[in-house]
């Protein structure tokens, strides 16, 4: 069996575990090593071929599979070795990690840090409890769009989209660019967590009516899907019975949330939060075990890619800190989430950090002219206003070192008022 | 003539109501909060215009190639440049940013390639 040693692991080559290897090479980590499952590098991006990627990140808007190339060739430029079509099987408390391939067969890495990369999977179809019968034509968003963009070849002619999601509407626009017919987006919340911008470019472009606080309640076909039966629902979000729609369609598409993929994460111990249902972190970006990092969307999902290289850029220098002992020991302050406030990244602070800290969050429904809160024991720490904050978009407050400093006690709050 | 527009610039999400005149030129907008989205539904309501992106097929390869417009084009032609994108003819290597169709349907504007292909 192959066995080796690294400074740094890196599982997963998205855009994630790029920005972590090329920040802890660019902190001076020569030891380093990317595993990635796939054939390439890139990630979730290679199949994202609709723009608007890159704009705070490069001042521009890029495709996906550009903006993954960036990354790529800067990897490529600083001598980072990505070894991919590798299965990590486990990562074990102690920084051993057990890998896959078809080449190299079993491996074995042990690592003095690790960060996780792996991403996000979307919720599947057994997830809902939608009825009807188990046809095929029933896909989720993403995996219609690897189908569509990589492979070539489209998964139906006549399609009804389940959930309203960003990526649902990015494949409401493409399926009907590449041919298909989209009836309906169907969306069980009185709003659609998806951007306005895609609302407009992706449905109103080609009168692809969105229907708000309705589902799918039926779903019909002995081998192929025949077609569905959408509803309104009431305020609790059960079907109101007489305001059925009958959709005749050959496909399915689920757009319906995205789960960090915190399978290997578990293995290792690492202290998962029902909010994020990612890893417990510090502003580090450091798990509940020691020497492990998690960024990217295996962390919290993101709505921006931008957000994840930033993220991750520093979980790469934190790697690396950590690889060069620079451990620290100072107590820890813990964030906690308020009123309107959900899933706030990370969790913990140290409380002798010298940077500033993004605290991370999802408001918990549409607030307007609002302001999200950070304080401490009824001090207030900072406080930042905001036209409209919504589940959509991950809200952002930015904590500077001077502020923690003579804390009245050892948590704070973020809350919306 | 009026018309009702959702502006995209920011989750707000105003929704707008412009005046054009007879002959369709802007005269003013109503229901935005902030100058960009005066600006966005003047051109929206004048001359909107998209970024296309689509994927055409390459022969030998089983990966298809992903391509864009270089530049935001009329929204009147996305369906006619998506069937000008159907009939052209691409073999690997392309590099990225390559262009594939130089000038499509005269708009002055390049469908270029989004990824390498060896």
């Amino acid at each position: 069996m192959n066995e080796r040693h690294v400074d740094i692991l890196i599982i997963g080559a998205g855009p994630a575990g790029l920005a972590a290897a090329i920040s802890a090479r660019e902190c001076g980590i020569e030891s380093l090593l990317v595993i990635e499952r796939e054939k390439n590098a890139g990630g979730i991006l290679r199949q994202c071929i609709h723009n608007g990627f890159g704009l705070h990140r490069f001042k521009e808007e890029l495709t996906g599979p550009e903006y993954a190339q960036r990354d790529i060739d800067k990897a490529a430029e600083l001598g980072i070795e990505i070894e991919c079509s590798t299965t990590v099987l486990s990562v074990s408390p102690d920084h051993i990690v057990t890998c896959v391939s078809a080449s190299k067969g079993l491996q074995i890495i042990r690592a003095k840090a690790i960060v996780l990369a792996m991403g996000c999977r979307e919720r599947p179809r057994g997830a809902l409890c939608t009825p009807g019968t188990r046809c095929s034509g029933i896909y989720s968003a993403g995996t219609a769009q690897r189908f569509v963009n990589l492979e070539g070849f489209m998964p139906g002619k006549r399609v009804v989209i389940l959930g309203s999601g960003d990526i649902g509407l990015i494949m409401a626009r493409r399926m009907t660019l590449q041919g298909a017919k989209v009836l309906a987006c169907v969306e069980i919340m009185p709003y659609s967590s998806g951007l306005n911008r895609n609302i407009v470019q992706c449905l109103h472009d080609y009168d692809i009516p969105l229907y708000l606080s309705h589902t799918v309640t039926d779903i019909k076909g002995r081998e192929r899907l025949e077609g569905v039966t959408v509803a309104e629902v009431d305020d609790k979000r059960n079907p109101i019975p007489g305001t059925e729609i009958e959709f005749d369609c050959d496909t399915l598409l689920l757009s319906c949330g995205l789960i960090p993929e915190n399978e290997l994460s578990l293995g290792a111990g690492v202290e998962i939060s029902p909010a994020t249902s990612g890893a417990v972190v510090n502003e580090t970006f450091e798990t509940s075990v020691p020497g492990i990092f998690a960024c990217g969307n295996v962390l919290h999902v993101h709505d921006l890619v931008d957000h994840v290289s930033n993220e991750s850029f520093k979980a790469g220098a934190a790697a690396a800190a950590y690889v060069r002992n620079k451990q620290h020991t100072a107590p820890m302050i813990t964030v906690k989430d308020g009123n309107g406030v959900r899933g706030t990244v990370p969790q913990q602070i140290r409380s002798d950090t010298d940077q500033p800290v993004d605290l991370m969050f999802r408001p918990s429904a549409v607030f307007r002219n609002s302001a999200a809160v950070v304080e401490c024991g009824g001090k207030e720490l900072v406080r930042k206003k905001s036209m409209i904050l919504t589940p959509g978009e991950m809200a952002l407050v930015t904590l500077k070192p001077e502020m923690l400093e003579n804390l009245p006690g050892d948590s704070i709050t973020v809350r919306i008022e | 003539m009026e018309q009702t527009i959702t502006c995209i610039n920011c989750p707000v999400g105003c929704r707008m109501t412009v005046s054009l005149s007879e002959s369709g030129e802007f005269l003013s907008v109503t229901g935005n909060t902030c100058p960009r989205g005066a600006k966005y539904a003047q051109q929206e309501c004048t001359l909107p215009e998209r970024m296309i992106t689509a994927v055409i097929p390459v022969s030998g390869c089983e990966t298809p190639l992903s391509v864009k417009t270089a530049s935001p084009v009329p929204k009147k032609l996305i369906h006619d440049i998506m069937k000008e994108l159907s009939s052209v003819q691409v073999s690997a290597p392309v590099s990225i940013g390559q262009v594939i169709l130089p000038d499509v349907l005269h708009t002055g504007v390049d469908i270029i390639a989004t990824r390498s292909l060896a």
